[in-house]
C-alpha cells in the first residue's frame, strides 16, 4: 500500500507542500520572536535554566527504599508480584525440564519436524543443522535455557499483544488510548527500563521474562490491531448480512482475514524477544546471554562469539520458519493438507522414538567429546586484526587515528554546538523539524519530550547522547544508502549481502563491543561504531527494498527516453523510493539510539553511562531519570523523522 | 460467554497452582536450579576476573569433592547483595566493602550472613605504567600530576589529562578527588572493566603514557606492570562525605557473604564456603590462567586444585 499511494501523493504535493511549509515556518518564527526574548529575560539563554528543573532524587530514593524494605512482607508483593514471579518461574522450569527430558536428539528432531510442516524440507534441514551447531559449540544447555525463557516470554508477549491489539482493533476509543503508548514502547531502548523491573522482581529469570515481554509485545499488539482494521469491508458486510453475531464475525471472518498480520506479529515478537536475550543477562536472565556477558568480562571475544552464534542461528531459523508460515497461509492452504495425517503421525512417532532411544542410550545431554573449540582461533584472528589495524597503517592511518579525528572533528563540534545553543532555540529547532515532516501533533509531542528532558535536569548529557546519535545516523545513512543502492542494482550483491545482514542484525551487540574498543579505544567513537554496525543492516534492507519496489513502468519509460543508469537512479528511483528512504532514516535513528545507550559500557558516557550506573549501583534516582530521558529522546527523534505520510496511513 | 468461563477457569487453575496464599519472592530459586534432583548451589560472579577465579575454584571443589551442582550468575556487586538477600544466589565470595548494604541486610533485616575473610586484601589506587614511571620518577606523587597532564591527554578528555575509570559498579571517589585536589584532569569512564583492560593493553603495546584507576590484586599487573601514584594518605573516616573526599583509598580485607538461610541449612556446601580462604598469589594464578591463557574457568581451577591439595583439604574438613 505504501508504494501504491505514495507516488500519486508526491505528484500532487510539492507545490502545496512548499507553500504550507513556508506557512508553518512563518508561524513558528512569529512564535519565536514573541517567546524567545521573554524566555531570555525571565531566565537566561545557554543551558537549561536550573529554575525549571525538578529534582527527583529524594522521592525516588524513598520509593526505592520502600520497595526494598517491603519486598518480603507487603501484601502487594506477596499476593500480586509474588504470584506473577512464581508463575513465570514455574512455566520456565516446566519448559526447561521438558527440553532436557527430550534430550538433544529429541529437541533437534522436533524442531526439524515443526519446520518441515510449516516451511518445507529445506528449512527443516536448516533447523536441524542449527540445533546441532549449538551442540557442537558446547552450548547445548545454555541454548535450552534460553529457549525455555524465550518460549515463555514469547507466549506471554503474544497473548498480551493479541489482547491489546484485539481491544484496539475493535474499539476506536481503546485505539486512541493505546496508540501513543505503543508508539512510545516501539522507540524505547531496552536498557531504559531494566532497572524498575529489577527493583520489583529482583535479579533473575522473572525480571528477565517480564522485561522481554514489555519489549516484545508492542509489535504484536500493533499488527493485530492493524490486521483487524484492515479487513475487507465487503467481506465483513457479507458476513453480517448472513446474520452472524459480533462474536461469530470476529472468529469466523475478521481474525482469519487478519491471519497474515498476526503471523507477521508473531515473527516480529520472536525477533524482538531474541534480541533481548543478551540484554536480559545483565539482570540475571541466564542461558546464552549470560555466557556472552561473562565472556565480555574476561575480554574473551572468541567465547562471546561461541555463545553469540547459537543466538544468531536461533534467530535466523525462527525468522525463516515464521515468515514461511505467514506466506504459506496465502498460497498453500491446499498444500498443507496434502500430507496424509498418517504420514504426520508416523513422523511424530519417529521423533518420539528417537528421543526415547537417545535417552535409553544414556545420552540425553550433548556429549562433551563432540564439541569444537572456536574461541581460541577466533581470538587469534581478532587479535591479529586489531593489532594490525589499530595504528601505523600506511597512508590511511590506523583505526585509532580515525577514532581520534572523528571525536575531535565531528563528535566534539556537534556536541559543543548543541550544548552551546540557547535552550529555547533547541526547542524551536525540534518544533520546526517535527512540524515540517509531520503534523502539529507530532511537533507538540517532540517539543514536550525535549521539555521533559530539561525539567528532569539531564539537559547536558541528553544533548551529548543526541550528538552521538546524530553522528552515528549520518555515518549509517551514507554507508547504508550506498550499499542499498548497490544491492538494488545487482542481484549478486544482494545475494552476497543477505547472510551478512542476517548475522549482523541478530548478533548480540555485546559480542562486538570488545573488538570495537580494541580498534577505536575507549570513548564515544566506539559507541558510535557499534551503533553503526547494528543499524546498518536495517537501513540497507529498507533502502534495497524501496528501490526495488519502484514501479517498473516508470523505470522502463525512463530507459526508453535514454536515461543512463545514474540518471535513472537519481531522477526516477530515488525520488520514487522516498517513503522507503524516510522509513530507513526513522528506523536507523531508533536503532542507533538503542546502541548508543549500550555504548555507555565502552565509554560512551552521557545517558548510557547513567543508565548503566543506575543498574550497577541499584541507584533508582540516577537510573530512572536517565531511562526517562532516553525515552523522551527516542520519542523526539522518532517524531522528528516520522513522515506525515506514514502516520496518515497508520490511521487508515 | 465460553471465553469468559475459560479465562476464569484458567485464572483459578493458576491460583491453585501457585497456592492461594502468599507468594514470598525470597523463597524462589532459579528455574534452572536443581534440575534432575541434583543439589544446587548458586554463586554470584562479579565482572572482574579475580571474582571469577574464586568462583571457579569453589565451583570445582563443590562439584568434584562434595557432589553439588553449581550454577553461576553474573551480577554486579550492589545488585548481588539484593539477590543474596532474596535467595536468588547463595553466596557472594568477594565484596569490596559496601557499608550501606551491610547495615541494611546483615544487621537490620538479617537476610544475609557474614561468611568471613576471603584472605585477600584489596586496594584501589591510581596507577601509571611502570615504563613511564621509570622514565619520570616524580609522576608517582599526586602533587606532580599536573605537570604531566599534557602527556595524558586523549580526544575524550578535552584539554585536560585523562584519568581513566572503569565500570560504574566499582567503588570510586575519583570525580570528587580530582575536584578537591584541584587537578587538571578529566575522569573518563570506560563503562566496563573489559573496555578498560582492552584500552590499557592497547596503550601498553604502544608504550604510551596513561593514568588509570586500578586495583590489586589484579592479574593485569603481570602483563602490564604498573606503579601506584601516591595520593594523600587514607585516614579513618576521611571518605565519610563523598563530596569532600581528598584522600586515597584504604586497604580492604575482602569479605564473603552468604544468604542467611543457606548459611543455616546449606550443609557441607555452606560450611565449605565459610572456610574458603586463600592468598593473593593463589587468586592471581587462577585469574591469569583464565584471562591471559584463555583457559576455561574449570580448567584453570583444576590446575590450581591439582597443585594445592593441602590448602583446600583444610576447607573440606
Amino acid at each position: 500500500m505504501a508504494t501504491a499511494t505514495a507516488p500519486a501523493l508526491r505528484v500532487a504535493l510539492p507545490g502545496v507542500l512548499k507553500h504550507r511549509a513556508l506557512h508553518k515556518l512563518l508561524l513558528l518564527a512569529v512564535v519565536a520572536a514573541v517567546l524567545a526574548p521573554l524566555a531570555h529575560a525571565r531566565w537566561h539563554s545557554g543551558t537549561w535554566p536550573a529554575a525549571l528543573t525538578v529534582d527527583l532524587t529524594d522521592p525516588l530514593t524513598r520509593v526505592s527504599d520502600w520497595i526494598i524494605d517491603n519486598r518480603d512482607s507487603h501484601p502487594l508483593f506477596l499476593y500480586f508480584f509474588g504470584h506473577i514471579s512464581n508463575g513465570v518461574v514455574l512455566c520456565v522450569r516446566a519448559v526447561y525440564l521438558f527440553l532436557l527430558a527430550a534430550g538433544w536428539a529429541g529437541v533437534t528432531a522436533l524442531g526439524a519436524f515443526v519446520a518441515w510442516r510449516t516451511a518445507g524440507v529445506r528449512l527443516a534441514l536448516g533447523t536441524a543443522a542449527a540445533f546441532l551447531a549449538c551442540g557442537l559449540l558446547g552450548m547445548w544447555v545454555p541454548t535450552m535455557q534460553t529457549l525455555a525463557l524465550m518460549a515463555v516470554a514469547v507466549l506471554a508477549s503474544v497473548v498480551t499483544g493479541a489482547l491489546l491489539g484485539l481491544a484496539a482493533g475493535l474499539s476506536d476509543r481503546m485505539d486512541r488510548a493505546l496508540r501513543p503508548v505503543l508508539d512510545t514502547m516501539q522507540v524505547l531502548p531496552a536498557f531504559a527500563y531494566l532497572l524498575p523491573v529489577v527493583l520489583v522482581f529482583g535479579i533473575g529469570v522473572p525480571a528477565a521474562v517480564l522485561a522481554t515481554v514489555v519489549y516484545a509485545a508492542p509489535p504484536m499488539a500493533r499488527l493485530t490491531s492493524l490486521g483487524l482494521r484492515g479487513a475487507d469491508k465487503e467481506v465483513l458486510e457479507a458476513v453480517e448480512s448472513l446474520g452472524a453475531t459480533a462474536r461469530q464475525r470476529l472468529l469466523s471472518a475478521r481474525l482469519p482475514l487478519a491471519r497474515r498480520e498476526l503471523l507477521l506479529g508473531l515473527n516480529q515478537t520472536i525477533m524482538m524477544a531474541l534480541s533481548m536475550a543478551v540484554i536480559a543477562s545483565v539482570i540475571g536472565g541466564g542461558g546464552l546471554g549470560d555466557r556472552v556477558y561473562q565472556a565480555l568480562a574476561s575480554v574473551d571475544v572468541g567465547a562471546a562469539l561461541a555463545a553469540g552464534i547459537p543466538i544468531v542461528l536461533l534467530a535466523v531459523v525462527l525468522d525463516r520458519v515464521t515468515a514461511a508460515a505467514g506466506r504459506g497461509t496465502e498460497t498453500a492452504h491446499g498444500r498443507l493438507t496434502t500430507y496424509a495425517p498418517l504420514t504426520t503421525y508416523a513422523l511424530l512417532a519417529a521423533v518420539a522414538a528417537l528421543a526415547v532411544a537417545a535417552r535409553l542410550a544414556g545420552r540425553p545431554d550433548w556429549p562433551d567429546a563432540w564439541t569444537v573449540a572456536v574461541a581460541e582461533p577466533v581470538n587469534r584472528v581478532v587479535d591479529w586484526m586489531t593489532d594490525h589495524l589499530y595504528s601505523g597503517v600506511p597512508v590511511v592511518g590506523g583505526t585509532a587515528d580515525w577514532a581520534g579525528r572523528f571525536t575531535t572533528w565531528v563528535l566534539d563540534p556537534v556536541r559543543d554546538g548543541l550544548q552551546g545553543l540557547p535552550w529555547w532555540s533547541v526547542l524551536l529547532l525540534v518544533a520546526a523539524l517535527a512540524w515540517l515532516t509531520g503534523t502539529w501533533r507530532t511537533a507538540l509531542t517532540a517539543v514536550l519530550a525535549m521539555t521533559a528532558i530539561g525539567v528532569l535536569g539531564v539537559w547536558e548529557p541528553s544533548l551529548d547522547t543526541l550528538s552521538q546519535v546524530l553522528a552515528a545516523v549520518a555515518v549509517t545513512l551514507v554507508l547504508g544508502f550506498a550499499t542499498g543502492v548497490a544491492a538494488a542494482r545487482s542481484d549478486r550483491v544482494e545475494r552476497l549481502l543477505r547472510p551478512v545482514l542476517d548475522v549482523f542484525q541478530t548478533m548480540p551487540q555485546f559480542v562486538y563491543l570488545i573488538p570495537v574498543v580494541a580498534l577505536f579505544g575507549v570513548g564515544r567513537a566506539p559507541a558510535v561504531a557499534a551503533a553503526v554496525v547494528y543499524a546498518l543492516p536495517a537501513v540497507v534492507r529498507i533502502t534495497t527494498q524501496g528501490l526495488r519496489q519502484v514501479d517498473p513502468a516508470a523505470l522502463e519509460s525512463a530507459r526508453s527516453l535514454g536515461a543512463t543508469g545514474g540518471q535513472q537512479l537519481r531522477q526516477v528511483q530515488l525520488p520514487l523510493a522516498r517513503p522507503a528512504l524516510l522509513l530507513a532514516l526513522n528506523q536507523g535513528v531508533v536503532l542507533v539510539l538503542g546502541v548508543v545507550i549500550i555504548g555507555g559500557l565502552v565509554g560512551g558516557g552521557a545517558l548510557g553511562y547513567d543508565a548503566v550506573f543506575g543498574l550497577a549501583q541499584g541507584d533508582l534516582a540516577t537510573g530512572l531519570v536517565a531511562g526517562a530521558a532516553i525515552v523522551c529522546l527516542g520519542l523526539m527523534l522518532d517524531r522528528v523523522t516520522q513522515p506525515a505520510v506514514r502516520r496518515a496511513q497508520k490511521g487508515a | 460467554m465460553r471465553l469468559r468461563t475459560t479465562t476464569a477457569a484458567a485464572a483459578a487453575g493458576l491460583l491453585l497452582l501457585t497456592g492461594c496464599g502468599a507468594a514470598d519472592m525470597t523463597q524462589q530459586a532459579s528455574p534452572f536450579a536443581n534440575a534432575r534432583g541434583a543439589r544446587t548451589v548458586t554463586l554470584s560472579v562479579q565482572s572482574w576476573v579475580g571474582a571469577q577465579a574464586n568462583v571457579a575454584v569453589a565451583q570445582y571443589l563443590l562439584e568434584h569433592e562434595l557432589g553439588y551442582r553449581v550454577d553461576t550468575v553474573q551480577i554486579d556487586e550492589v545488585p548481588a547483595w539484593d539477590a543474596l538477600s532474596q535467595g536468588r544466589v547463595d553466596a557472594l565470595l568477594e565484596d569490596w566493602g559496601h557499608p550501606d548494604q551491610e547495615r541494611r541486610y546483615v544487621d537490620d533485616k538479617k537476610t544475609i550472613a557474614r561468611g568471613g575473610d576471603l584472605g585477600v586484601t584489596g586496594h584501589i589506587g591510581w596507577y601509571v605504567p611502570t615504563y613511564f614511571a621509570e622514565a619520570h620518577p616524580d609522576v608517582t606523587d599526586w602533587k606532580n600530576l599536573d605537570k604531566y597532564a599534557e602527556r595524558f591527554r586523549t580526544p575524550e578528555s578535552g584539554g585536560k589529562g585523562q584519568l581513566m575509570d572503569g565500570s560504574p559498579s566499582y567503588v570510586t571517589n575519583d570525580k570528587a578527588l580530582v575536584e578537591n585536589l584541584d587537578l587538571d584532569y578529566q575522569v573518563v569512564f570506560a563503562g566496563s572493566e573489559a573496555a578498560q583492560i582492552t584500552q590499557i593493553r592497547r596503550f601498553a603495546q604502544e608504550k604510551k603514557p596513561f593514568l588509570t584507576y586500578w586495583y590489586s590484586p589484579q592479574w593485569l599487573f603481570e602483563k602490564v606492570p604498573m606503579t601506584e601514584v601516591k595520593l594523600p594518605a587514607y585516614k579513618d573516616g576521611c571518605d565519610a562525605d563523598p563530596e569532600k573526599v581528598a584522600c586515597g583509598y584504604p586497604q580492604t580485607p575482602l569479605q564473603k557473604y552468604l544468604n542467611a538461610d543457606f548459611a543455616r541449612t546449606g550443609g557441607r556446601a555452606a560450611a565449605f564456603l565459610k572456610k574458603f580462604r586463600w592468598t593473593t598469589e593463589d587468586q592471581n594464578m587462577v585469574s591469569l590462567l583464565i584471562a591471559d591463557q584463555k583457559l576455561t574457568p574449570e580448567q584453570a581451577a583444576k590446575k590450581w586444585v591439582d597443585s594445592h591439595e593441602s590448602t583446600w583439604r583444610a576447607w573440606l574438613s
